[in-house]
């Protein structure tokens, strides 16, 4: 069982692991995920790779408290183990070379883009990342994202960091000639609202744009057919055809209906966890 | 009346009211007396034909003797060495269409109950206690097995009772495949299944979960770093196939895969102290006429349902479900709408509300040689449902495929094996079950399984050479 061996808090409801995954590390590529389950009877759920170092055989993740499995997580800390893990899944994306390249992140989306970014500005590519919170304290890894992307552009919805407003307007400004630069292909990952809103910003400029999507799943394997999106027109699975899809072909209604599914279900079972962490705490 | 002239001797099931709200075990098993009455019915026939029907070749009518000797030991071992998954297949083999459709007494009398003794002689094995100290592998070779459903399990087995270092990689979280997500407690409890993989264990064979071969580790590097000898890909038909027809993507549509996946493997029966859940409304449709059809409905039935249906675009001569299993639903209350195709899946909101059907009408037989259904003209009509799951068939998994150069397949994603038929395009690299035939039993996976670890073996034996 993975072993988390390192933990550090960036918002009140988002914390980074690091755990003892080498099989995992050894086979990751940027912008795959994992799926992983915290006790028996848990749900599976998918979460992305932040990052992976194949010599220590060390896997990062970023994980946001928001149901019953991930504030389970939550309560794990150094030296504990995660119940199963399995990855690497999913494929990397394909970002054609030579041009400006910039990633998109909201929320806990902005880890998603660290290690792809990192490879491809490590690739020669020019890149930028941007990334949106609501304030300054809820940004995270601004200061890591800094060191791997030749621009960090801040963006926060009140003003107390960096562009005061929402990321698709810092990028409207790039498209509209702004600094740093036109975007020739814009990787978007975050809330689907946002990724929403990054689509229909690069369709009216005509810019190729990638989502990354995170529909509901099991396996990740491509057994139940739970993640499948509607692209193009063509029925595909997330979890082996994805996560990444062009943006612009995606049917976002849909994909945010199938979101939906279960909200009274995660409900239940987030209001459970709380009751038994009470009693636990009691 | 003389006992060879008695018929067949009914398994004892539980209530149908009472099982159609619940996931224990349907059927509860003969007594004594049954399997000694039943086993005296067997004919002793000078030639088995009933093996004929088995793919695994059980010695049906060793077997038999021994059950009517009352040498409960000897006919465990009979089975055992036959079928290492003898406990499975006593309760989920088509027996109707394998070796109970061969014997002698199936027209006058209905056949010998051999999946029902089957079942009671591993039933008993397992309420023994273990005296047999675990085994080790004495042999260097280690073997690879990819996928832990019915084929890899025999497959492990046959090779760690030849004395290979055996290890089954499997990719979800418990082992087991298609016998752990896919078939319900109620056909088949998950403690029998535990109780076949730890005989497995006590061989020696080794499990990992949490591995997907092509993904956390290549089949290249299996060979290279971990220094297998050979491996066995039983990867099994997992991909479902869905029917393309408007409003497949609405809330409330599933495969059976899913859907039997969240019941089974994630135990979504028990939310919320199973955290994964499922949605089953008040009118379910199901879409299909096969094992997993059934499972699929009754366990929909289960979950609290006042309609549960099945629909079939063909006739119920065409069904390729288990018959036991159709009898079983028809009791729990399962409505059966033949020769009905589902043309449109209708919503309000993103969620189900409505199947839209045509009816159909047999015509000339087409490739597979059953009537072909035809749709009647002006003969749509809507059912009101909740809930529509697609249980029309799965295929191979193309996860392995795509991340092994050299791994070749038929254009519908089977596994091409040699003229032996086990091994793949790879050498060393063999395949069975579904992987390779596409969606079929378990037994028939088993008896790949089986055939595959004698290849294995010949082959291992001849490099050593």
């Amino acid at each position: 069982m993975p072993k988390i061996v390192e933990k550090r808090q960036l918002t009140d409801i988002t914390s980074l692991y690091r755990v003892d995954a080498p099989l995992i590390a050894r086979a990751a590529r940027a912008g795959q995920f994992v799926i992983l389950r915290v006790r028996e009877g848990g749900e599976r759920i998918p979460i992305t790779i932040t990052d992976y170092d194949r010599d220590s055989g060390l896997l990062t993740i970023v994980v946001q408290e928001v149901g019953a499995t991930t504030r389970r997580l939550g309560e794990l800390g150094v030296g504990d183990e995660i119940l199963d893990m399995v990855g690497p899944l999913g494929e990397a994306p394909e970002i054609p070379s030579g041009g400006h390249i910039v990633g998109v992140g909201g929320g806990f989306g902005s880890a998603a883009l660290l290690c792809l970014m990192k490879e491809l500005r490590a690739r020669g590519e020019k890149t930028t990342v941007i990334i949106g919170a609501r304030e300054k304290g809820l940004l995270i890894l601004a200061d890591e994202l800094e060191k791997i992307t030749d621009n960090l552009e801040i963006c926060t919805d009140d003003g107390s960091a960096g562009f005061k407003g929402f990321v698709t307007e810092r990028l409207q400004q790039m498209i509209d000639g702004g600094e740093p630069g036109y975007p020739d292909f814009v990787i978007s990952i975050g809330p689907m609202p946002m990724m929403r809103a990054v689509e229909k910003t690069t369709r009216a400029a005509n810019v190729p744009c990638t989502a990354s999507l995170d529909p509901l799943m099991i396996d990740g394997t491509g057994m139940c057919g739970g993640c499948r999106v509607t692209v193009g027109g063509e029925v595909r699975f997330a979890c082996v055809d994805g996560p990444f899809f062009d943006a612009h072909q995606v049917d976002f209604d849909e994909a945010v209906s199938r979101g939906k599914m279960y909200v009274k279900e995660e409900k239940v079972a987030a209001e459970c966890q709380r009751a038994a962490h009470q009693e636990e705490a009691a | 009346m003389p006992v060879k002239r008695a018929e067949k001797t009914p398994m004892p099931v539980r209530d149908a009211q009472q099982r159609a709200h619940d996931f224990k075990e349907v059927n509860e098993g003969y007594c004594f007396a049954h399997a000694m009455f039943e086993a005296e019915r067997c004919l002793r026939c000078q030639d088995p034909v009933c093996v004929d029907g088995c793919p695994v070749r059980v010695p049906i009518a060793d077997f038999m003797h021994a059950v009517a000797a009352n040498d409960m030991p000897k006919a465990a071992k009979i089975l055992r060495e036959a079928n290492p998954l003898a406990a499975i297949c006593g309760r989920v083999c088509p027996q109707e269409a394998q070796c109970e459709k061969n014997c002698h007494m199936t027209k006058r009398f209905g056949p010998v109950a051999i999946g029902h003794l089957e079942r009671y002689v591993s039933d008993w094995e397992m309420a023994q206690p273990e005296t047999e100290e675990p085994k080790k592998p004495w042999r260097k070779e280690k073997i690879a097995i990819v996928g832990s459903g019915p084929s890899g399990l025999v497959c492990a087995g046959e090779l760690a009772r030849m004395g290979y270092q055996v290890t089954v990689y499997e990719g979800l979280h418990a082992p087991g495949g298609v016998l752990r997500y896919g078939i319900p407690e109620f056909r088949l409890p998950n403690t029998i299944l535990d109780w076949e993989i730890r005989q497995l264990e006590r061989m020696g064979v080794e499990f990992v979960n949490n591995v997907i071969i092509g993904k956390t580790i290549t089949m290249d590097a299996l060979f290279k770093e971990y220094g297998y000898s050979a491996i066995f890909i039983g990867t099994g038909a997992g991909l479902p196939k869905f029917m393309g027809i408007p409003g497949e993507s609405l809330n409330g549509v599933y495969s059976a895969n899913e859907f039997l996946t969240r019941i089974n493997l994630m135990q979504a029966f028990d939310f919320p102290n199973a955290e994964t859940p499922l949605k089953v409304g008040r009118r379910v449709a199901v879409i299909g006429s096969g094992n997993t059809a059934m499972d699929a409905v009754r366990s929909a039935m289960r979950l609290g349902a006042e309609q549960a249906m099945v629909v079939y675009r063909r006739s119920e001569k065409e069904m390729t479900a288990r018959i036991e299993e159709y009898e079983h639903a028809i009791e729990e209350g399962v409505e059966f709408h033949w020769l009905t195709n589902p043309i449109e899946v209708l919503g309000e909101d993103g969620w189900v509300t409505g199947l839209k059907c045509v009816k159909m009408e047999l015509g000339e037989p087409d490739e597979s040689g059953r009537a072909r259904p035809i749709p009647i003209e002006g003969s749509e009509f809507i059912f009101p449902v909740d809930n529509v799951v697609l249980s029309i068939g799965t295929r191979p998994n193309p996860l392995l495929v795509k991340t092994t150069p050299g791994l070749k397949t038929h254009s519908w994603g089977g596994l091409l094996v040699d003229e032996r038929e086990v091994e793949t395009t790879v050498h060393r690299v063999y395949a069975g079950g579904d992987a390779v035939t596409g969606a079929a039993t378990v037994i028939l996976a088993a008896g790949a399984g089986k055939k595959a670890a004698e290849a294995i073996h010949h082959d291992i034996q001849q490099d050593a050479a």
